[in-house]
Formats: structure tokens, C-alpha cells, sequence
């Protein structure tokens, strides 16, 4: 008698039957799907999530760091006229919402890994990222709001702050 | 006696290291950018408050750990693209080691050429 033995994934034992977990019509069987459980796509779309997030953080980032530190006079340009600059112009609010979104969203995703992989018990696992998310949620919703109902040209004792991008007093 | 395992992409040596730097760099940057929202938030408070807590960062003490905290920051970007290489490029596990040496490479420059100019503003006085 000859024996045939196939390659280890072709899909068929030497009995002849199937034992890759793929029925007759080439379906995986249920027991051997990786997708399609109760938490479905989650942890692919999550870990494409980071590196579509990644390349366009490192954009925004360095844009971010150039702007803000290294033009003109740098850190020493930096106060409230200088943000209430940038945040009168949309392209710059829009700048700093896609940070603020995709740079949290990015970091909670990856502090939640490092939580999935240090903390042994399920309850520490539990509340540690109870504790994540409720901190993601307050500044992602804080950010948010300033950048959308900060005014650029506040009135102070009846004194209109200077700026350029101001309205005449 | 167990043999070393050999030939595995993350287990000592570069890939390792480089893993171990992405995830102390993350967590670095991630701590920094929770309280750096907190501090930008206060322009909603009153100009007055921002300014000040803002004028804090302008010492020159600071001025080292923003150089500390860029550095993270550039080595976490290269280092990332060089993963998203890793993952998407037919050849980037092969290359997974010499891009770590690119990306090092390209960190001290990047780092070198903003510490020169932030810290001449930070320390050359205003």
C-alpha cells in the first residue's frame, strides 16, 4: 500500500478527511473563524487604525512642532494672542481637532494594549481602562469645546485685547 | 537544555529594543499630551491664565525636557513608519533591522537640528 501524505495545509489528512476546518465547500468551519465573533472586526480595524492614525499624526506633529517652536521667534512667541492667531483661522482649528481626535484615539488604543498585556487580572484589566477611557472621553470633549467656542478676541475691563486678526474696536 | 531560539523577528536585538523604546516613548507622549490639553484649555479660562501657566514652559529647564519629549516624539514617528514598513512592505521584515538603523539615523539629525535651534532660543534670552 502507498500512502499519500499531503502538505501540512493543503487541507486534507492521509485519511482523506478534511482537517484544515474547512467543510466540503471550502468554508472555514465556525470553531476556526477568526472573524465574525462577538467582537468582530475590531482588533484589525483597530490595529489598521494605528498606522493609517500614525502616518498622518507624524504630519500633523512635525507641522504642529515646526510652526509652534521653530519659526520666527519659537517658544518665546507663545502666548494667549499667539493661539487666539492660529484659532481665529479654520485651517488651523481643523489642524488641531485632527490632532487632538487622532493623536488621543491613537494613544488610548495604545495604552490599551499595554494594559491588555501587563495587567493579569481581569478585574485590575477592568478598571484600569475604565479609568483610560473616562480620561480619553474628558479631554477629547474638553479640546473640542475650546477649540470651537474659544473667541479669539476677548474684552477684558472693557479693553479689547490687540490683534490683528481682530474686528476695530 | 532549551536552545536560544534563532531567527525570530522580535526577540533580543533590534527588533526587541526598538519595540521596547516604541512602547516607553507612546506612553511618554501620551502623558504629555493629557495635561498638554489641559494647559491649552485654559486660553478658555482667560488670557491672563494661559499666559502664565504657559510662561512656565519658557524656562530654560523646560527647555531640556521639550527637547526630551521631542526626541520621543521623533523616535515614536520614524520608528512608526519604519512598523508600518514591516507590515506592508513585501521585503520589511527582511529589512526590519537596517531600517531601524535608518531610523536612528534619521532621529539624531532630526533631534540634533531641533535642539540647536530651540535651545539657542530657549537659553540665547529674549
Amino acid at each position: 500500500m502507498t500512502a499519500t501524505i499531503d502538505s501540512p495545509r493543503s487541507g486534507r489528512n492521509s485519511s482523506g478527511k478534511n482537517s484544515s476546518g474547512r467543510n466540503s465547500s471550502g468554508k472555514i468551519a465556525p470553531q476556526y473563524r477568526r472573524t465574525g465573533g462577538s467582537r468582530g472586526n475590531f482588533e484589525m480595524l483597530a490595529w489598521l487604525f494605528m498606522r493609517l492614525s500614525g502616518v498622518v499624526l507624524v504630519v500633523l506633529i512635525f507641522g504642529h512642532l515646526f510652526v509652534n517652536l521653530m519659526v520666527g521667534e519659537g517658544i518665546h512667541a507663545i502666548d494667549f494672542g499667539f493661539v487666539a492667531g492660529k484659532w481665529a483661522d479654520p485651517f488651523w482649528q481643523v489642524w488641531d481637532l485632527a490632532m487632538l481626535w487622532l493623536a488621543m484615539l491613537h494613544g488610548t488604543n495604545g495604552v490599551r494594549t499595554i494594559i491588555n498585556d501587563y495587567a493579569e487580572k481581569d478585574s485590575t484589566r477592568l478598571w484600569l481602562k475604565i479609568v483610560l477611557y473616562a480620561a480619553t472621553t474628558v479631554i477629547i470633549v474638553l479640546g473640542t469645546l475650546v477649540i470651537f467656542t474659544f473667541n479669539p478676541c476677548p474684552v477684558v475691563d472693557g479693553v479689547p485685547l490687540p490683534g490683528g486678526f481682530c474686528p476695530a474696536a | 537544555m532549551p536552545t536560544k531560539p534563532a531567527g525570530t523577528l522580535y526577540r533580543g536585538r533590534e527588533g526587541m529594543w526598538s519595540w521596547v523604546g516604541h512602547r516607553i516613548t507612546g506612553v511618554v507622549i501620551f502623558f504629555f499630551l493629557l495635561v498638554h490639553v489641559l494647559d491649552t484649555s485654559l486660553v478658555r479660562v482667560s488670557p491672563e491664565a494661559y499666559t502664565a501657566v504657559i510662561g512656565t514652559y519658557k524656562n530654560p529647564l523646560m527647555a531640556l525636557g521639550e527637547t526630551g519629549l521631542v526626541a520621543a516624539i521623533v523616535f515614536h514617528a520614524f520608528n512608526g513608519l519604519r512598523i508600518i514598513a514591516v507590515d506592508f512592505w513585501k521585503k520589511g521584515a527582511k529589512y526590519q533591522r537596517q531600517m531601524l538603523w535608518v531610523v536612528l539615523a534619521l532621529w539624531i539629525v532630526t533631534l540634533a537640528a531641533f535642539a540647536i535651534r530651540h535651545l539657542s532660543l530657549a537659553f540665547g534670552g529674549h
